[in-house]
């Protein structure tokens, strides 16, 4: 975790490894002028072999960032302003059949819930086995070997006869598996993970996450994974980014953020896991404001035990501050001291 | 599905045996003596009742039931006085006209309705969207009789591209068929629209996507998958709404078909072919919803015989 330290999270400085970008990327619901903000200026960078963690409540346009990066926002959604990049591509310039070739085969996405992410009316292996026939022009016997093959190699026992089955046919934690598997059919650089444990048992969001890391570990993938557990966040990722309103209120090494948060939210998301063994969780009060009603000044105030008179009307920046760190908040001093007090009482 | 074939098969028989017993009951309501029918006005009392009393209509209504419903099972339904012999044999000899009729006016509705609804769900609210569902609004308010008197007068009479009666050949289809058809196209291409429109907009549609897939392959690969279910089950009912309606379109064009055959014995009330012809599209109607219950099994792979 060290490396993962010395290893800044800036924004702003030209690093060129980066996988996949996104630069101060404004997407809104609805046309014009009356558009509803919904992601506000987020920056971030992946990179080849790591695994960036974006967190929050939902609602706090999380999945709408990732999505920006496969083009596929819902109906409705747009980029308003900023820049999305894959492999140093402005994705803007990008044609329909541009998009074609590159979804699935340089970026890939793991969803929620498996079972929807699935068609119900064809079988897992025909699924699976789509990316093959896609991009590569495979016919259906060739494509069914690869698959049978991937799907092997994702733990997915019999592949061969359960090639056959239809995806309610499957248990969660198989059905998840093959949509890893159509992921990674074609060894994209940038795989995109929104929740892939959410709607999991407990004892398979562990075996998912294992296959996870070690396929991210393998093929150097650089990984945006979406979630709210952060749990799930500590064991794969190694920088985080907490998302609040649609800003990135602070971002960093994992290590530094989940020790030493210097955002109140991030205070209060750590606040309220339950663990074993300590004071019982605390929940932030109140509700995280709607997209189009936001408060003035800092979109977190009217929740922030810190806030202040300047909070309610002067939005902060994020800014950078010591540890390889970016923080939204006028009162990091005090969101930080008040950790030590805890400590030391 | 050995079972389940059976258990919808005897449901079917059910209510087959029902409708045949509706059909019987309203067609005797219904007044108008086919004793005076048959003699004309001026028949003599004697001569009324040894009628009635050749067609057993001088029993009670309950015997007269049992008689016909004896008859049922061996697949008799009387005989036509007007046309002499067996009512069934007539109906079965027309009926292969109004199945032809149906059948490409389901396949028009089809090719045509399903393109239309797959096209409009490409950009709800566009142009052409917007056209698919005025062009349907107006094709379904159209009455059919209207519809077909003024295809008459236009192909037959004034382009004289078609026959506007039946004269043995296939064209003489065409006109009859597209009649039938016109109304439903565009109702079935909204039907086609809503549900691809749902569809598109799952999970699984932007999976695809994800993956690389164009559009076309999502609508047509992946959401169309999904919409044959809710699609075959309209074309069902379709298909027996088409052999129900063709009575009015079969008098319009003189189709030799089941609904001309009606309309003459209706008039003249011929008992055994009214009911041989109402049962013929009531059993019809069954034998659909078999086929389109037996197809839910085949088409939606989470159905199974057991539990459909």
């Amino acid at each position: 975790m060290t490396n993962a330290v010395t290893e800044s999270a800036e924004t702003g400085s030209g690093a060129d490894d980066a996988a996949a970008e996104l630069r101060e990327v404004h997407i809104g619901f609805g046309t014009g002028r009356n558009a509803t903000p919904v992601v506000r200026g987020v920056t971030l960078r992946l990179r080849r072999g790591r695994v960036l963690a974006l967190v929050g409540e939902s609602g706090s346009g999380k999945s709408l960032t990732s999505l920006a990066l496969m083009g596929l926002l819902p109906a409705g959604a747009a980029l308003t302003s900023g820049t999305v990049k894959l492999g140093g591509e402005d994705v803007a310039e990008f044609t329909d059949r541009r998009w074609r070739s590159v979804r699935g085969r340089e970026i890939a996405m793991v969803f929620q819930d498996p079972m929807s992410a699935l068609n119900p009316g064809f079988t897992v292996g025909r699924q699976v086995a789509e990316p093959f026939r896609l991009h590569l022009g495979d016919g259906r016997r060739d494509a069914r070997a690869k698959a049978v093959a991937l799907m092997r190699e994702v733990g997915i026992a019999d592949a061969e006869t359960r090639y056959d089955a239809y995806p309610h046919e499957f248990s969660g934690g198989m059905r998840q598996r093959a949509v890893i598997a159509m992921a990674l059919a074609l060894g994209p650089r940038v795989l995109l993970a929104d929740e892939p444990t959410t709607a999991l048992d407990v004892t398979v969001q562990a075996q998912i996450l294992r296959l996870l890391a070690r396929r991210q570990h393998e093929d150097r993938l650089a990984t945006l994974l979406v979630s709210h557990d952060l749990g799930v966040v500590a064991r794969v990722a190694q920088e985080v980014a907490v998302m609040y309103a649609g800003r990135v209120v602070e971002q960093g090494p994992l290590d530094a953020v989940y020790t030493r948060p210097s955002h109140p939210y991030t205070l209060g998301l750590l606040n309220a896991v339950p663990e074993p063994g300590t004071a019982r969780p605390v929940p932030i009060d109140g509700q995280p404001p709607a997209p189009g009603a936001l408060p003035g000044g800092c979109a977190f105030h009217p929740r922030c035990p810190f806030a202040t008179d300047r909070c309610r009307t002067d939005d902060p920046a994020l800014t950078p501050v010591a540890d390889g760190r970016a923080v939204a908040c006028h009162n990091t001093a005090e969101v930080t001291a008040s950790q030590r007090l805890q400590e030391t009482s | 599905m050995g079972r389940f074939l059976l258990r919808r098969l005897l449901q079917a028989v059910v209510v087959a045996l029902g409708a045949i017993s509706l059909v019987f009951v309203v067609v005797r309501v219904v007044p108008g003596d086919p004793a005076t029918l048959i003699l004309g006005p001026d028949a003599s009392a004697g001569q009324l009742a040894s009628v009635r009393a050749d067609f057993g209509l001088d029993q009670p209504l309950w015997r007269q039931y049992l008689t016909h419903m004896a008859g049922v099972l061996h697949g008799d339904l009387g005989d036509s006085w007007r046309l002499g012999g067996s009512a069934v044999s007539s109906t079965l000899d027309r009926f292969p006209a109004t199945l032809a009729l149906a059948a490409l006016a389901l396949l028009i509705t089809v090719a045509i309705g399903f393109p239309l609804g797959m096209l409009g769900a490409r950009k709800p609210g566009g142009a052409r969207d917007l056209l698919i569902s005025t062009g349907s609004l107006v094709g379904q308010a159209v009455p059919s009789f209207w519809l077909g008197i003024v295809l008459i007068l236009l192909f037959a009479r004034q382009l004289n591209w078609l026959p506007s009666t039946s004269d043995g050949g296939a064209a003489a289809l065409i006109l009859p068929s597209v009649t039938l058809a016109l109304p439903f196209i565009g109702w079935l291409a909204r039907l086609v629209r809503n549900g691809a429109l749902e569809e598109s907009a799952k999970d699984y549609a932007r999976t695809a996507r994800a993956k690389g897939a164009g559009e076309r392959t999502v609508m047509y690969a992946h959401v169309a998958r999904n919409i044959a279910v809710p699609v075959v089950t309209v074309l069902g009912l379709l298909m027996g709404n088409f052999i129900a309606n063709a009575v009015i379109i079969e008098v319009v064009f003189s189709w030799p078909g089941l609904g001309s055959l009606m309309v003459d014995a209706i008039t003249n009330r011929d008992y055994a072919v009214v009911e041989a012809a109402i049962v013929t599209i009531t059993l019809s109607y069954i034998v659909l919803n078999l086929l389109v219950d037996v197809l839910y099994v085949v088409l939606d792979p989470r159905l199974t015989p057991e539990n459909a």
